[in-house]
């Protein structure tokens, strides 16, 4: 039986962990606060990749070329195999599958509120896979150290993944741009609709974060919100100007150098109105991405107790 | 080479339509890994369909791309069965259109691994493997289907009752077809057909479902008369080269 006095000793052994950069395993001891942070934010990690295969999926009949079109399958499907890897490492937290996707549905989860934005162009093919996931990638990459093994086992291989969808991403965009006018006007466009909502995708600023700061004590998180904000920027705009885009803020301007000698910019504040107003269910697409998710697991529901009816017979 | 430029296009639009209504499919799946499954035979679907194209291309001369034949052409010159271009009506139905189609990609292919043509001769060897996973994919389902509970064996018995009259179709061989098989460049449809119904009645024996009596054979596909569905299908799947023609994607 767990005394205070064994909590205690269990806590010092936790933090020496944590300490000494040991990872956390689903087995061992950890504080009640650290799992519950921990369902939370893996379980949103891994429904923001199920959602997010939703605006992207939007283009999947009308991509096109056979190449961008085989593209997008695969890299939507990839989105799926990241929701499995989540759900798996979140499971091993002691919360099923079925009970993160219930939680779901019952609007008790949330997942990226990026996904609340419409695809409406094909150029938003391309400004999804440059600026959400490259956006996504600045955070994962820091999360690869994360404390606990199972989320950063997942993050490492979600990296690598990552990674290419940022390349396709932009290799749209640069296409877009080297073609018609037409062309460069969907890119433009969709740049325009995507910038801010990617930078929103790294959450509010650290004075207005309240869960950061034991994030940060039990290295969940390793960098802040506004430290990955700014790597961002700094990565993005250039990979802008290089392909004509216009980043839709009039007061970006250049204000020094990093270590690396690259471009630190200064930039306008995000409307945190819109970001707040969208993650309580205001934007354009909160309702339909969630109502598909339901109709799709409702009508899967007979498949599902068809697999187990059989499976239960079979293993007789 | 004209012969068997519409032959090749046979093949290639079975697998652009057949994967097209797959990848309809996405994130709409009844769990995620049934989801990436049914995206991963899409994307070796759309992977034949490109070879393919490419090779008619090739062999055309006209200086048009894969593409262009794939996202350039009337209804009417379209070649696919009107089984591939059947709805996704429900997971069952995908399921169903998926066996019949895997089965008779497998035979198909099993017969073109030594046609004389060359191009195919490989990429039958080689789309064969593909779809030895598919068809023990979808058989799988079938028998589970059947063995499943009452209301999954009726919507598989539904679906196959529905199906089932654009599987003759399969096997009902175009012009270009016989001529192209005194040369041995194209596959012998009756043995497909022989083979093909042999592994329908194993495995519905298996899942306790039944082949419907009804021998009735809806044709048109090959012949470029599609169903009300297809052009639908190609309104999204030409969307963007109709609105501008001059782009490059």
């Amino acid at each position: 039986m767990e005394t205070l006095e064994n909590t205690e000793e269990l806590l010092k052994v936790f933090e020496a962990k944590i300490d000494a950069e040991i990872k956390i395993e689903p087995r061992d001891w950890m504080p009640g606060d650290y799992r519950k942070h921990l369902i939370r934010q893996i379980s949103q990690h891994a429904h923001s990749e199920v959602i997010g295969m939703q605006p992207e999926g939007n283009w999947i009949s009308r991509a096109p070329s056979l190449r961008s079109k085989k593209i997008l399958l695969a890299k939507i499907q990839d989105e799926g195999g990241h929701g499995l890897y989540l759900y798996s490492a979140a499971e091993t937290l002691g919360v099923s599958r079925d009970e993160y996707i219930q939680w779901l549905h019952a609007g008790k989860a949330k997942y990226a509120s990026v996904f609340n934005y419409p695809a409406l162009n094909w150029a938003d093919i391309g400004a999804i896979g440059w600026l959400v996931d490259g956006a996504a990638i600045t955070n994962q990459v820091s999360l690869q150290r994360t404390s606990y093994g199972p989320y950063s086992r997942a993050m490492i291989r979600i990296c690598k993944e990552e990674s290419f969808h940022q390349r396709q991403g932009y290799e749209i965009m640069w296409k877009m741009m080297e073609g018609t006018k037409d062309q460069q006007r969907m890119a433009q466009d969709a740049i325009n609709r995507w910038w801010w909502p990617a930078l929103m995708m790294f959450g509010p600023h650290d004075s207005d974060s309240p869960r950061t700061s034991n994030a940060m004590k039990w290295k969940i998180k390793r960098e802040t919100n506004d430290r990955l904000r700014e790597k961002f920027i700094n990565k993005t705009i250039p990979q802008a100007e290089l392909i004509g885009l216009k980043v839709p803020d009039p007061n970006i301007k250049v204000i020094g150098k990093d270590q690396m000698g690259e471009n630190i910019y200064e930039h306008s504040d995000i409307n945190w109105d819109e970001f707040w107003s969208v993650v309580n269910g205001n934007g354009p697409c909160n309702e339909q991405r969630l109502n598909h998710h339901i109709r799709a697991h409702e009508e899967g529901a007979w498949v599902r107790e068809c697999a187990q009816a059989y499976n239960a017979k079979t293993n007789q | 080479m004209e012969a068997k430029v519409k032959y090749y296009l046979e093949i290639a639009d079975n697998a652009f339509m057949l994967s097209h209504r797959l990848s309809e499919c996405s994130s709409k799946g009844p769990f995620l890994e049934e989801d990436l499954a049914g995206t991963n035979v899409a994307l070796d679907l759309i992977g034949l369909a490109e070879a393919v194209y490419n090779e008619a291309a090739n062999l055309n001369k006209q200086g048009e791309t894969g593409d262009d034949i794939a996202y350039r052409r009337d209804e009417h010159e379209y070649r696919n069965c009107l089984l591939t271009e059947q709805p996704n009506t429900d997971f069952a139905f995908i399921m169903t259109r998926q066996f019949f189609m895997d089965v008779y990609h497998y035979y198909l292919f099993t017969e073109l691994s030594s046609s004389s043509d060359k191009f195919l001769k490989a990429i039958a060897a080689k789309s064969l493997k593909e779809v030895t996973y598919h068809l023990r994919r979808s058989s799988e389902w079938m028998i589970r289907f059947g063995g499943g509970t009452d209301v999954s064996s009726e919507k598989a018995q539904k679906a196959i009752n529905s199906l089932w009259k654009y599987t003759g179709e399969l096997f009902e061989p175009s012009a270009e077809d016989l001529l192209l098989r005194e040369t041995n460049v194209s596959a012998d449809l009756e043995k497909v057909k022989s083979l093909w119904d042999q592994k329908i009645s194993e495995i519905f024996y298996l899942a306790d479902l039944k082949k419907p009596e009804n021998e009735y054979k809806m044709l048109g596909g090959k012949k470029g008369v599609h169903s009300e569905h297809m052009g639908y299908m190609l309104a999204d799947i030409q969307y963007l080269n109709n609105r501008y023609p001059d782009a490059k994607w």
